[in-house]
């Protein structure tokens, strides 16, 4: 189906241990969906093995963004095709700048030998940047070195307002932040909504969802989604502890 | 006219032209050191690990002076910095081409001239500066000769509170197949003088090897500060020995980026003599080697005074079957108390075949400092890689950013952002040039 990212039966495995199993997610263009679960239960290692990662391996299954199955894709070809993989814990890239970095990041996605226009690229980068209350000096530093959670945290959104994915997922984007720099990378977020993108959350509190409300909510435990549900699902999640969650799977 | 370097009437008839009777006396000590002094052998632990096949002093000559045209052509090329506060162009060890400094430094008593000059006008600033430190560090043979042919080079000199704020600019070019050049840079800077110096070492083309034995002595009075940056860049044909000596007195404030891509074999030694209280040194250093290259770095960190501060990061980025070799020593000498010391030396394996050799050592006498010595050894970050694969950015291009991040630590530290392309400049021509691409595994 087109205008989807769709998740089917994926299995995955870390050095021989299988942590997604038959792990299936739709997430349409235009909504937000939030994945929640207690630690250990494989929202990372989906996001991992969505983004190409070659630790992670796929034993089965396919995800399917826009009809096109990215399963086996390189990881810069996944993320061309218009994945955006907002990371836990962002890589600190010494002596490479912000500025050329989401530069070299666009000029990928051009059409070989175009020409690149500087100014506009600027432009936009500055307008962005304002928007997450970035300094522009951070243009001409170091990609996430020595930055703080929250600039780390912001850095990716401001990856993902420059490069314009179809799909993102935003990977405990709200781990590390305090109250103020969560409100600012949220914000990020809302900005961004709209039908020209499809958006996955992956959180293990429910305080971000105070800011970002999802249109659907799904539970994930134990490799799998076992229950999917609208905001309220959250809230409940919330008031019981993953605890109950357990509980119901180990009835079933 | 004899010529060819290693005969005695060549030397005997450089002497003979030499006007200035001390610096005759000078060149005919240093050649005596010469033949006194051994080529080196690989059993000196100062040559540990050197390759000295391709060490050889045979077949080389002192050139005679390029045609007008090809001067012509040569001063053109000289321009890679627009802002600077002066120029001196030499081109095969002549003196081709002087942008003198703004009349107002030379109404405030700074000189810059070139040694034959200074020599006749300033003869107490050389009987006091010039070449005599000598070297510890192995190149003694090297520094000899180096002596012993002295002609080329220049001396800097900055009164006390004066400030240069604009670099000083020297391009040492090689021309002539079989050239051996010998560019000297003596630096002294009073006390509280402020002063910064590019040294350019290039070739005019690819492929005509040159023999350059290079030296520099460079002063720092009290509170002074000098910030020294000294560009290799000869063609991969050439040999290339740079012996460096800096003495830092008291307060004084010592920058300096050595950047080395040329030569087939080049080494290069630095020295640092810390006399006086509360010196600050920061010492970088920036290599490429490709290719069956070899770069050869030995140096050495002497803190005499207490208090004072030395700081040497050097990068080392190795493809193909290219080698270094990075041998760092700290002294601290029994006053040195409160000395902070450290020494870094990073390499970047890029090819199974390069080969980094790292001798770190450290003689400490005091017992009240901190000094640290580290060297890594290593390949490219795959967690990097990976984040830069995963915003889209294909394998060739991360990485190309990857390695240029390597450097880029290093060529920011010239604080001079004309002069910080111009390396990224030289650094990209060397990767352009090379015949294959850079493997990606």
């Amino acid at each position: 189906m087109s205008n989807t990212l769709d998740i089917r039966n994926l299995n995955v495995s870390v050095a021989e241990r299988q942590i997604l199993k038959n792990f299936s997610l739709t997430v349409p263009k235009g909504e937000v969906h939030a994945l929640m679960g207690p630690n250990g239960t494989g929202k990372s290692t989906l996001a991992k093995a969505l983004s190409g990662h070659e630790d992670y391996a796929v034993i089965s299954g396919e995800a399917l963004l826009d009809g096109e199955n990215i399963i086996g894709a390189e990881p810069d070809a996944i993320a061309r095709a218009g994945l955006f993989m907002a990371f836990q814990y962002p890589s600190e890239i010494p002596g490479v700048t912000i500025a050329n970095f989401i530069r070299a990041a666009l000029v990928a996605r051009q059409p070989k030998g175009a020409p690149f226009d500087a100014k506009a690229y600027y432009a936009r980068l500055y307008e962005k940047m304002d928007a997450l209350k970035m300094d522009r000096k951070f243009t001409s530093r170091s990609v996430n070195e020595g930055f703080s959670g929250g600039e780390k945290k912001r850095c990716e959104i401001l990856q993902m307002m420059m490069l314009e994915p179809k799909y993102a997922i935003m990977d405990e984007t709200d781990s590390g932040l305090d109250i103020d720099a969560l409100r600012i990378v949220a914000d990020g977020v809302n900005k961004m909504r709209g039908p020209d993108i499809g958006i996955l959350v992956i959180t293990h509190y429910q305080r971000l969802l105070d800011y970002i409300v999802p249109d659907k909510v799904h539970v994930m435990y134990d490799g799998k989604i076992v229950r999917s549900g609208d905001k309220d699902l959250a809230l409940e999640l919330e008031k019981k502890g993953y605890d109950w969650v357990k509980e119901e799977v180990a009835i079933a | 006219m004899p010529t060819a370097i290693l005969s005695q009437e060549t030397i005997d008839s450089q002497i003979t032209d030499t006007a200035v009777p001390a610096l005759a006396k000078l060149k005919q000590a240093g050649w005596e050191q010469f033949q006194q002094t051994p080529m080196p052998k690989r059993t000196m632990e100062r040559w540990r690990f050197a390759n000295l096949q391709h060490v050889t002093l045979e077949g080389y000559s002192i050139p005679a002076a390029p045609s007008a045209d090809l001067q012509k052509i040569i001063l053109d090329k000289s321009n890679l910095l627009s802002e600077i506060s002066a120029r001196l162009v030499f081109a095969d060890g002549y003196l081709i081409g002087t942008d003198s400094l703004p009349s107002e430094l030379a109404a405030k008593g700074v000189i810059l001239a070139p040694l034959s000059e200074a020599a006749q006008k300033h003869p107490k600033l050389l009987e006091k500066y010039l070449l005599k430190s000598g070297t510890e560090l192995g190149g003694d043979k090297f520094l000899a000769l180096h002596q012993a042919y002295l002609s080329s080079g220049y001396v800097l000199y900055v009164p006390k509170g004066v400030e240069i704020e604009k670099p000083v600019v020297i391009y040492n070019w090689a021309v002539s197949a079989g050239a051996a050049i010998f560019p000297h840079t003596l630096i002294v800077a009073e006390d509280n003088a402020r002063v910064s110096v590019v040294d350019f070492y290039l070739s005019f083309d690819e492929t005509s090897p040159a023999l350059a034995t290079s030296a520099a002595d460079i002063h720092a009075g009290a509170g002074a500060g000098v910030f020294r940056k000294s560009v290799q860049n000869w063609n991969e044909a050439s040999q290339s020995y740079q012996i460096d000596t800096t003495h830092a007195e008291q307060d004084s404030t010592i920058t300096s980026v050595s950047v080395n891509l040329g030569a087939k074999r080049a080494r290069f030694e630095s020295a640092i003599q810390i006399n006086g209280t509360a010196a600050n040194v920061r010492l970088y250093g920036l290599t490429v080697a490709d290719r069956d290259q070899e770069f050869d770095q030995r140096t050495l960190q002497v803190h005499n005074a207490p208090g004072a501060t030395s700081d040497l990061l050097y990068k080392n980025a190795l493809l193909d079957q290219a080698r270094t070799i990075f041998s760092g020593m700290i002294r601290v000498a029994p006053d040195a108390q409160k000395t902070d010391a450290y020494q870094t030396n990073r390499n970047l394996l890029l090819s199974p075949e390069a080969e980094a050799n790292s001798l770190p050592g450290l003689e400490i006498e005091a017992n009240d400092v901190k000094c640290s010595h580290g060297a890594t050894t290593g390949q490219l970050d795959t967690s990097e890689l990976f984040y830069m694969l995963a915003r889209g950015i294909p394998k060739e291009t991360a990485y190309e950013l990857l390695v240029f991040g390597f450097f880029e630590e290093i060529i920011e530290k010239v604080d001079n952002e004309e002069l910080a392309e111009t390396l990224r400049n030289f650094v990209q021509d060397k990767f352009r040039r090379r015949e294959t691409k850079l493997s990606v595994s």
